[in-house]
């Protein structure tokens, strides 16, 4: 009994616990994001912001999140109906499920697989099912051109991605996300000799999260809402609250990739002393808040313009920098050996 | 089967009435090849409320208010034409200092009227900031309004022979204050867009109207002049006191979106110039005209003189009478040429008022100026055509 227990029950328990743990981190901290996302819209335009429900509004989000439960769920006539409900727990589901493998401190990770990034990628990609889901269940003309840009969008902006990453990953030799910081802890953060690509990769986080400048699915000066025209309550806050997890997840990626993770800056007293999550969490507030910056100041790009930038400039753009980047390590004789990297952090490939 | 057999149909979408980019209740029927527009075809009419009818109804006192309600975002200009048009028909003029407080509050009207529409059609391709920010000196402007008036929008103020009230010292004072105050301002909404990539993307050769066309079409405003016509009735018919002041007439090159958004930009700022020149050259003296006939007397007057009662109870109950006749009377509006057509039969109300209203001619050629464009481009360009409902369907 004490074996089931030790070999089976505990730590199917233990998994169970990081999950809810993870999982109620990520969604607290998501409500403070949007909280902060209306604040600095509201700062940048000389407004107030939420500031009614409790102190400064920390509430707020909690009575939208409230009313929004208790609404009724308007089920347009001639939708279909499953997929129209689908698609909004599609987009949460997914959202959520691609922290699993997101070290938010050293070895705090719900899953340390080998191939996280791998995973990650796979997870985000089939975030798009969700918007072509909705987008064609709600069987209404808005939605539809909503969720057919969506599709192209996101396409295109996960190839330079896709790049963007394999860069990293031939700095590090691991598909493992752990890895990916140690590796920066022995030298410098990749930002610094990745810089275009860190750019790259920000300017695509922006179009694969369908924030502005980027925001055509759900333009709301030519397609009202786009695909969430016909979407309210619960299935909408299903949508919304998607959409910021997966911006706040791309935003750790990014802490991850190019910013050394849950690393101090400098590995010297003070700085050391403070724990790694709290390390992580400011660097990934501080790509939302770009995020958000970005969203109070720039005008929106047209569907043709975007898929010009994507495919005509970023993708010639990383797929150059993956072959520099290789060049280098091949030149300088810089290439990490995948044998001593595995073998460091017990991890086999 | 061949391309013959298969049945093409273009997807054909609303837009509007209930549109968040619509400019109000307007409804577009689009043809869309995939992005593409290939025909709009706007329905209008949501908004009518039969001004012209109701003017006819109406004695030339009682019609004024009704040019508010016109074009909403810049009402004193309406009634500007409404009052040239009855002040020729009876054959009255309107004292300088009367004449200058009309062009000091067309200006401030022209800027109430630009600064919305530049900060919206930010909005309408995606800048969210612009429209929060503009609104705070629109505020000013429309306090300056109250404090003349006694109204934030439905002024009721330039009257046939003048204006209803003087203007307090303190008043210009802190209109010329805010005249220091406004460029600045206007610096920082230029920082946000004028040079900002993806708003020149969103513009520059969006919607071309070519300057053959835009007089085929019947346009007049910054929608002429963004296509290089110097075309302004303010220096071309000079009314009131224009042709005393000193300003420029901004003129675009291309026709497009962005020399629309650049011309509005720039004649804010000779308006401002206009404004400080009106307020300094100021002269003293009456601000409507002295005839007891059609200018009611001023409260004081009527407890002294007998004379001055009876006018003000004819004219505030039967109203004045004017020469039969016909005449045409056109501003400068900041749309356009707002022009008000009044045919007189001799008695106190008019028999005819026709309106002219430029966001009319300028909606007909929404669908010559976007087919072939995106769909994302027609808010663009229907912000940049400069359309409020009130005076399009009137």
């Amino acid at each position: 009994m004490l074996e089931l227990w030790n070999d089976l029950l505990w730590p199917l328990l233990w998994q169970v616990i990081l999950i809810l743990a993870l999982t109620v981190g990520v969604l607290l901290y998501v409500a403070y994001a949007v909280y902060a996302d209306r604040k600095i819209w509201a700062a940048v335009q000389l407004r107030r912001g939420p500031n009614v429900v409790g102190p400064f509004g920390l509430f707020q989000l909690f009575a939208d999140f409230g009313k929004n439960l208790i609404k009724e769920v308007i089920v347009p006539a001639g939708v279909n109906k499953g997929i129209f409900f689908i698609a909004p727990m599609l987009t949460f589901v997914l959202a959520v499920v691609g922290w699993a493998v997101i070290p938010v401190a050293d070895g705090m990770v719900v899953a340390d697989l080998n191939v996280g990034i791998l995973y990650i990628f796979a997870i985000s990609s089939m975030g798009v099912y969700g918007i072509i889901m909705a987008g064609w269940a709600s069987n209404s003309k808005y939605p539809f051109l909503g969720g057919m840009r969506a599709a192209a969008q996101m396409v295109s902006y996960e190839v330079s991605i896709g790049l963007v990453i394999v860069t990293v990953l031939m700095c590090v030799g691991s598909l493992n996300l752990t890895e990916i910081v140690y590796a920066q802890a022995e030298g410098v953060w990749f930002f610094i000799p990745l810089f275009p690509m860190f750019v790259v990769y920000f300017i695509s986080l922006l179009a694969e999260t369908n924030r502005p400048p980027f925001d055509l699915p759900e333009s709301e000066s030519e397609l009202v809402a786009g695909y969430q025209v016909e979407y309210s309550s619960t299935p909408y806050l299903l949508f919304m609250i998607g959409e910021y997890i997966n911006i706040v997840l791309l935003c750790s990626l990014c802490t991850v990739l190019f910013f050394g993770g849950w690393l101090p800056p400098l590995d010297i007293a003070p700085l050391n002393w403070i724990p790694g999550l709290v390390w992580f969490v400011l660097k990934t507030s501080f790509f939302f808040f770009l995020v958000s910056m970005v969203k109070a100041m720039v005008p929106r790009y047209r569907y043709d313009q975007l898929m010009r930038l994507g495919w005509k400039v970023f993708l010639p753009l990383s797929l150059l920098w993956v072959a520099i980047t290789g060049g280098v390590l091949i030149a300088f004789d810089l290439l990490p050996d995948p044998v001593a990297v595995s073998a460091a952090t017990g991890a086999g490939l | 089967m061949s391309q013959q057999d298969v049945d093409l149909r273009s997807f054909s979408m609303n837009f509007g009435p209930q549109h968040p980019a619509a400019h109000g209740v307007l409804r577009l029927v689009m043809e869309l090849d995939g992005e593409v527009v290939e025909r709009i075809d706007p329905h209008i009419g949501l908004l009518h409320r039969g001004t012209e009818k109701l003017i006819e109804q109406k004695t030339y006192l009682q019609a004024v208010p009704y040019f508010d309600r016109l074009d909403y975002v810049a009402p004193m200009n309406q009634e500007h034409a409404f009052a040239l048009a009855v002040e020729r028909l009876l054959g009255i003029d309107v004292p300088k200092r009367g004449q200058y407080i009309r062009v000091l509050y067309s200006e401030i009207g022209r800027i109430l009227n630009h600064l919305m529409n530049v900060t919206t059609q930010a909005m309408d391709v995606g800048a969210l900031t612009p429209p929060v920010w503009g609104f705070e000196p629109r505020e000013d402007l429309m306090i300056f309004y109250e404090r003349a008036c006694g109204s934030r929008m439905h002024a009721a103020y330039f009257r046939p022979g003048g204006v209803h009230q003087d203007l307090p010292q303190d008043l210009l004072d802190d209109i010329l204050a805010w005249c220091d105050t406004f460029p600045a301002f206007l610096d920082d909404l230029e920082g946000l867009l004028t040079e900002n990539r993806i708003f020149k993307q969103r513009n520059v050769d969006i919607g071309v109207v070519t300057a053959e066309d835009a007089m085929a079409r019947g346009f007049s405003g910054v929608m002429v002049r963004g296509s290089g016509i110097p075309w302004d009735l303010r220096r071309s018919q000079p009314y009131e006191v224009y042709n005393e002041l000193d300003f420029k007439i901004p003129l675009g090159k291309n026709g497009d979106c962005y020399d629309r958004y650049v011309c509005r930009m720039d004649e804010m700022r000779e308006s401002v110039k206009i404004m400080q020149q009106c307020i300094n050259n100021m002269p003293a003296g009456p601000v409507s005209s002295t005839d007891r006939k059609v200018v009611p007397p001023k409260r004081g007057e009527m407890k002294q003189s007998m004379e001055a009662l009876i006018h003000h109870f004819k004219l505030y109950t039967e109203g004045y009478k004017v020469p039969a006749g016909e005449v045409y009377a056109a501003v400068e509006a900041p749309k356009g040429e707002f022009g008000v057509y009044v045919v007189s039969d001799g008695t106190n109300k008019p028999y005819r008022a026709k309106l002219r209203a430029p966001g009319f001619a300028h909606l007909q050629a929404i669908d010559y100026m976007s087919a072939g464009h995106m769909l994302a481009d027609v808010p663009a360009i229907l912000g940049s055509l400069d359309i409020v409902f009130g005076e399009v369907d009137r």
